[in-house]
């Protein structure tokens, strides 16, 4: 297979409409330094397969097959497409123009029931600029604005073709911190009350058409609640405190089946043995280090190293704008984990537990362990060919495949920047450069 | 009235009216308006004759020396070279580290806008008014805010400009800060730095008083508002004071340097063309996200832009953003200067030139590391009108210095031991070197390595 001739149409297909579906390839990246997501240390001269848009061999001694397409990868660097947890792609444009965003239900009357996979947009800029970052697959939620409920996230892939959704409602996002204190009424006692109402009203709703007299949940809500208080749905529950982490671990004494995945967790690192102990796992932000609230005053950059010790599953996400928390700088927050461990009394990762922070774990979390985010045998075909240590600020992906179908690369951010390669414009308006 | 602020009214009312710009670089700082007022105490702490041994040196100016040696004595960088005479000096092995100037960050909220964000700590817009002048962000800092001290260990920053907001049109008088530890902001003020005036354009104005409904609801709204209060300022005389207009009066008289919160290409063109209408000159530019569309313009006019490494569509008027932002300007020689706007930013501004850097090398502009260095140091100071003092590790300078664990503009790479005019003000290796605000004592977490 002439592989030149493969990418040159995949791109020219992605420029004409974007609706033609991408082909996959298989290809074998040769001679690469080897990243498989998994929490191991890099391995040098490996190679990666690629069939049928799955993984189906990764390591050192692996040969690509006869025949099959070869990348020469020496002096590159191969990981899986990283997974961005806790993300907005696909809901918004500008975050601040309130007809481009759908980052949460607004003034709805609506919270729990409210489903991303209805508002996804796969055109979105914020989904091109992040793939060509490395990123491949993410986890998007809807914020909770009107109740402390957000609604039904969904987990997504960023490729170029008309479908994010890998699996639709995939979890429930309640906030029970401050945030969801001032939402319910002013305080936490009052999130708290909202939260167990709601589960205890789902509980009883169904079977049910008609809703009891003093019902507080509409039907949609309650009823999108009953997969969450059965188990079935995880729970994401964002709360920053140490005292509000141990509150929520004790939900599961009155709701003893909640699939309970904290987010935020600044103060994680105070209760990381019972973190542990449970069985929850983490959604954290990476650097969060002030006490940008009286929730996170003991915030360190040490918590996710200090929780990932005490055999916390943590995951680095919660990286929603285009402002410093961007989901494709996640290799960036993962990269300075690994700083951590230069600086005397703070406690870092391993590279290769960096990098599963921001692949492996991620994706296990969202429910495809060892199905994304990880270079293995029957994984999804998500590989990223970099240019040099992915987790290094010089480095960018040089190839982004999404099961096993190279993407394109170009986006807005691209397009402006050849535009305005130079500034020339005595022949004609710069508006004729495209 | 104190005797300070008689000074200050003195200093006002020597009126210019000539209608020239004048260059950052070319305000004399101990003249500043209105900077005898509030003077700043900070006084260097006590230092040691200090010899950096052996590591890499960007000095901030754009050169890099490999093995060198620093000496810092009395406070100031005493001399940089190779093969220097160490005798008298604390010796510290610098083998496979790095030296670079101090880090300043050109726009920081930090103090105005300090941690905990609760809103009786939001201190930063007098959003009263699209005009105020009148207003100086030194009297919003909150000297205990924690951020200074993560800007310090995580960032190496010694100095930053404490400006106001952006909902204003003249949001007020800037703070220029040394990052160091104090009851008092007099104790942390730069001492001899020029003021700036922080001046926005744009959406958040007309947003502001849109919404309030009144002037201006319009970006048209926003020049006529900002050239009607110029044309006010100009025939002040001094003679009954009026602190706004002691404000403008110094921009006017180029002892007052603007700062201008603007993100779009067209309206930076047609700022500069209203300081040229008014007899004043843009400083800098910040947040020019659309800088690179008129680097030609920029580097013509001499208005450094001050950005971020990749931040965009936030808001509309930042769509446009790119990562090789910094790197076209430089590519048209245009000053770029590396700031943050943001609490958690300037802990990494290395790492967010790194990434500019990056990026420009991907489309082939390479810019060395040690050039890339300097928008986060010399240009930083240069545009902050303080470059004769702190900037660079010249002999003679403010012995601002970092010496990093590793290369800078990797993200492997840390402060490893920051002074501040040649007094040791963090060390990580030092845990009682780490500084713990009020704010924090007692507190969960205190002295952690956070």
């Amino acid at each position: 297979m002439n592989l030149r001739r493969v990418t040159g149409f995949a791109i020219a297909a992605a420029a004409a409409a974007v609706s033609a579906p991408l082909a996959a390839q298989n290809v074998a990246i040769t001679n690469a330094t080897l990243a498989t997501g998994d929490g191991s240390e890099p391995v040098e001269n490996a190679t990666v397969v690629v069939q049928n848009g799955k993984i189906v061999a990764a390591g050192p001694g692996v040969a690509a097959p006869a025949g099959m397409a070869v990348i020469d990868g020496t002096g590159k660097w191969v990981t899986p497409g990283l997974f961005a947890a806790m993300t907005q792609l696909g809901l918004y444009d500008v975050d601040g123009v309130p007809n481009s965003n759908d980052s949460s239900g607004g003034r709805s009357i609506f919270s729990a029931a409210l489903d991303v996979t209805t508002a996804l947009n796969p055109a979105s800029q914020h989904v091109s600029v992040t793939r060509g970052g490395g990123i491949t697959r993410a986890s998007v939620f809807v914020g909770p604005s009107s109740a402390i409920f957000g609604g039904q996230g969904a987990v997504v892939d960023l490729g170029a073709d008309p479908n994010m959704v890998m699996r639709p409602r995939a979890f429930q996002v309640v906030t029970l911190g401050e945030s969801g204190g001032r939402i319910a009424g002013g305080t936490r006692l009052a999130a708290q009350a909202a939260f167990r109402n709601a589960l205890q009203e789902a509980q009883t709703a169904v079977g049910k058409t008609d809703r009891p007299a003093d019902a507080l949940l509409n039907r949609p809500d309650a009823l999108a609640l009953v997969p969450v208080v059965r188990g079935e749905q995880p729970l994401y529950v964002a709360v920053e405190r140490a005292a509000d982490i141990r509150s929520v671990l004790a939900l599961r004494n009155d709701f003893p089946k909640l699939d309970l995945v904290i987010v935020g967790a600044s103060e994680g690192w105070m209760v990381a043995s019972e973190l542990a102990a449970a069985k929850v796992p983490v959604i954290a932000h990476a650097l969060d280090d002030l006490p940008t609230s009286f929730e996170d005053l003991a915030a360190t950059q040490s918590n996710v190293g200090r929780m990932v010790r005490a055999g916390v599953k943590v995951a680095v996400g919660g990286l929603t704008g285009g402002t410093g928390d961007q989901a494709r700088n996640s290799k960036q927050f993962a990269g300075n984990l690994v700083a951590l461990n230069k600086l005397p009394g703070a406690t870092g990762l391993t590279w290769g537990q960096a990098l599963a922070t921001i692949s492996s774990v991620p994706a296990e979390i969202a429910g495809f362990g060892g199905k994304a985010g990880v270079l293995k045998p029957g994984a999804v075909g998500d590989v990223v060919l970099w240019d040099g240590d992915p987790l290094e600020l010089a480095s960018a992906p040089v190839k982004v495949f999404i099961d096993g179908v190279e993407q394109p690369t170009d986006n807005h951010q691209t397009k402006l920047r050849e535009r305005y390669r130079d500034l020339d414009t005595s022949q004609l308006p710069k508006a004729y450069e495209w | 009235m104190t005797a300070a602020g008689a000074l200050a009214l003195a200093a006002c009312s020597t009126t210019a009216d000539s209608g020239e710009t004048r260059s950052a670089s070319a305000a004399t700082p101990k003249s500043a308006s209105g900077d005898a007022a509030y003077p700043s105490t900070y006084k260097p702490y006590p230092g040691a004759p200090t010899a950096l041994v052996g590591a890499t040196v960007f000095d901030g100016t754009g050169k890099e020396i490999d093995n060198a040696v620093v000496l810092l004595r009395d406070g100031k960088v005493q001399a940089v070279g190779t093969g220097l005479d160490t005798a008298g000096y604390t010796v510290i092995d610098g083998t496979g580290k790095y030296v670079t100037p101090g880090i300043i960050d050109i726009h920081s909220h930090l103090g105005d806008y300090p941690s905990p964000s609760v809103s009786a700590h939001s201190d930063g817009n007098e959003a009263t008014s699209p005009t105020t002048p009148e207003v100086w962000a030194e009297h919003s800092v909150w000297p205990q805010d924690p951020g200074f001290t993560r800007a310090l260990a995580n960032g190496g920053v010694t100095t930053l400009q404490v400006l106001p907001g952006s909902a204003n049109l003249i949001g007020g008088r800037s703070a220029t800060l040394k990052n160091v530890p104090s009851r008092t902001v007099q104790g942390m003020k730069f001492p001899g730095a020029p003021y700036g005036l922080k001046m926005a354009c744009g959406e958040n104005p007309k947003r502001v008083y849109g919404g309030k409904g009144r002037m201006p609801s319009t970006r048209m709204g926003n020049f006529a508002v900002d050239r009607q209060t110029w044309i006010d300022a100009q025939g002040y005389d001094g003679k009954k004071r009026n602190l706004a207009k002691e404000s403008l009066k110094g921009v006017l008289d180029g002892k007052i340097l603007v700062h201008n919160h603007c993100y779009r290409a067209d309206e930076m063109a047609l700022v500069i063309d209203m300081a040229k209408e008014m007899g004043y000159k843009v400083t800098a530019f910040h947040h020019a996200v659309e800088a690179y569309k008129i680097g030609d313009l920029l580097k013509e006019n001499d208005v450094c832009s001050a950005v971020w490494a990749d931040w965009y569509g936030f808001k509309m008027e930042s769509y446009d953003g790119i990562p090789e932002n910094a790197a076209l300007l430089q590519n048209a020689g245009a000053c770029v200067v590396i700031h943050s706007d943001d609490e958690n930013g300037i802990q990494r501004l290395n790492q967010e030139a790194a990434k500019a850097q990056a990026a420009g090398k991907r489309m082939g502009i390479d810019i060395p590391d040690a050039q890339v260095v300097r928008w986060l140091t010399l240009n930083a100071a240069k545009a902050m009108g303080i470059d004769a003092m702190t900037g660079s590790l010249e002999n003679g300078k403010m012995a601002d210095v970092v010496l990093w664990n590793g290369n800078p503009l990797s993200v492997y790479s840390r402060p490893e031991k920051v002074w501040i005019d040649g007094a040791l003000l963090f060390d990580a290796d030092n845990p009682k070197m780490r500084p713990v605000s009020d704010f924090e004592l007692g507190q969960p977490g205190m002295g952690d390595v956070k």
